[in-house]
């Protein structure tokens, strides 16, 4: 029997996110010869149209609406109920991302939904939908099912692979609009700081180049950078190189921190504490670079460099320019 | 000013994952308060320094959660509440541990200014119970906030936003999410730790509260609980340090195929 599986795309700075596409492929998988139906918020929703369906949608409803540019708790809210109400969908799917993270939980107890967040897989079995992920940070696992009602998840990004592209496919739009009172909104945003980080984000990055107490400095993490900059890496560290101040929390993989799943990670004068390694561990490929040959990082890592990182990582940039430049 | 923290106690972040008979086992197990929560004790104690008030912690646990509870008295909060679960663990999930925290709100004197959640819960990770919270009591909430100024009725927040900053601007009565950068958490005193012992610990059983069993029913289920696969260690790359970066490049480049 066919399901109408309602999936709430994530935009950021006005552009549809990775993890929207690992939703719709994890929809597919569990509509049978329902209706995947994308909701997209905000102005400018019609140039996402096109690579929405041809990455698996049938239905997409456009809410054009300047105050759900800016993500806003309360706006958000009203949008997500309105669409819910009008959909009446039997499985709900969004990224456990900044949005959804704030958002579904809110909408869950206000429909009286169980809400399974952050979901590294998903999967038909029999009838039943089972959601897959991570517990203590990805030292263990669970599979869980919803007992009755409407199902509704968080899917983690980096996790699902996206369907392949299918420029045959096409979809339905439909425009509507819900009115979003001013004074419904009991936040207010006053300012954005932008981070001076290279601007990707940590949870979406193919690639991490990440530090620990080794790094030693603020200025330590600079070829660090670098390499990240070459390899369009995003850059993280270890609690202890956090707590040493050499940089930001936000930046923080662990247990306390990001939980990271890139196609490579490249550990630089990072130890391996348990904290840390529950973070990363579940990354394809992991580069362990250390001057200890005892670091318990190096267990976990498919290759390993004995060496001083400030010797071992503008080489290892210089020797991978070359390769790149080369194709 | 009145506060609540809502707090989780859970398994020390060096705990390696144990599975006995297919469950997770607590053997041996040291337990801390959650970090994300223990941030949120020490705002409260920061806060109410500034602005007086007194502060009210509350948890839904097992026997042992006593414990961190008397951790957050010995910090500096004033009182404690805990709504007992023993053996029905495993049969709730965020939306019962929501209701049940609504719950047992209900049945305190006090009306909160300022409700403070850790983000998430280093164990089951899911940043559920603080948002579900807040729509049950049909107040405000900022999640992930890394910063908060409180002037009369006024409040001005800084939230972490996958990296990037957003300020905030809002009102009492607020839940807020706390996230690490928050603040540096205290240790509590010996005196402080003498005192706690004394601070008053009100507990309830779930049959104590006013509400139906049926509305804490939980919506998901457990299937399994698994181990992920053992990360079997590499290689150590050998010869000079050259040497190891041009075959490490070559290895990425080639066999991972990773760039």
């Amino acid at each position: 029997m066919g399901k109408k599986v309602l999936v709430f795309a994530d935009r950021r700075d006005g552009v549809v996110r990775q993890v929207t596409y690992e939703s719709i492929a994890a929809a597919r998988l569990i509509v049978g010869d329902g209706k995947v139906i994308v909701a997209v918020l905000g102005t400018d929703g019609k140039k996402e149209v096109e690579s929405l369906a041809h990455y698996g949608a049938d239905h997409i409803l456009l809410l054009e609406d300047g105050q759900l540019d800016t993500y806003i708790t309360d706006a958000y809210f009203l949008a997500w109920q309105y669409v819910i109400d009008q959909v009446k969908p039997d499985v709900i799917l969004t990224g456990h991302t900044t949005i959804g993270k704030d958002v579904a939980p809110r909408i869950a107890a206000h429909f009286d939904f169980g809400l399974i967040s952050d979901c590294t897989s998903i999967n038909m079995v029999g009838e039943e939908i089972t959601y897959t992920r991570p517990i203590y940070a990805g030292k263990a696992f669970v599979k869980k099912t919803f007992v009755s009602g409407t199902q509704f998840s968080t899917i983690r990004p980096n996790n699902i692979p996206t369907l392949d592209l299918d420029t045959s496919r096409s979809a339905t739009t439909e425009e509507i609009s819900v009115e979003i009172k001013k004074d419904r909104l009991r936040t207010i945003v006053t300012q954005v700081v932008k981070k001076a980080t290279s601007g990707i984000d940590l949870s979406e990055a193919r690639i991490v180049v990440s530090g620990g107490r080794g790094v030693k400095s603020t200025e330590g993490f600079q070829p660090l950078q670098e390499l990240a900059d070459v390899l369009g890496a995003a850059v993280g560290a270890s609690r202890g190189a956090c707590d040493a101040g050499y940089c930001d929390y936000a930046l923080q993989i662990g247990q306390t921190g990001k939980v990271v799943t890139p196609d490579l990670y490249i550990a630089c004068g990072i130890s391996g504490a348990i904290q840390h390694v529950a973070g990363m561990s579940s990354s394809k490929v992991i580069v362990a670079i250390n001057k200890d040959p005892d670091a318990p990082i190096f267990q976990i890592a498919d290759y390993g460099i004995v060496g001083d990182l400030f010797e071992v990582v503008p080489l290892l940039t210089k020797e991978l320019k070359k390769v790149i430049q080369n194709g | 000013m009145n506060f609540l923290v809502c707090l989780k106690q859970t398994f020390d972040t060096e705990e390696k994952i144990v599975l006995k008979n297919g469950e997770i086992s607590e053997e041996a197990v040291e337990f801390i308060i959650n970090p994300y929560d223990e941030y949120a004790v020490e705002e409260a104690i920061r806060l109410k320094e500034l602005h007086g008030g007194e502060i009210t912690i509350l948890t839904i646990g097992p026997d042992r959660a006593e414990q961190a509870l008397r951790s957050a008295l010995a910090m500096g909060a004033d009182k404690a509440v805990l709504v007992e679960t023993e053996d029905l663990e495993d049969e709730l999930d965020e939306h019962s541990i929501s209701q049940l925290l609504y719950a047992a709100i209900q049945e305190q004197e006090d009306n909160y200014d300022l409700i403070l959640c850790g983000y998430m819960a280093v164990d089951d990770g899911s940043a559920q119970v603080g948002p579900r919270l807040a729509q049950y009591l049909q107040i405000p909430h900022v999640s992930t906030i890394t910063k908060i100024t409180i002037a009369g009725n006024e409040v001005s927040l800084e939230k972490d936003i996958e990296g990037d900053v957003e300020h905030i601007q809002t009102h009492l009565p607020l839940l807020v999410t706390t996230q690490q950068g928050l603040n540096d958490p205290r240790y509590p005193t010996i005196p402080g730790i003498m005192k706690a012992k004394r601070k008053p610990l009100t507990r309830f059983e779930i049959d104590d509260l006013s509400i139906s069993e049926q509305s804490i029913s939980a919506k998901t289920a457990q299937k399994e609980v698994f181990l992920p696969p053992q990360k079997q260690a590499g290689q150590i790359l050998k010869g000079s340090i050259k040497e190891q970066v041009t075959s490490l490049v070559e290895k990425l480049h080639k066999d991972a195929k990773v760039i």
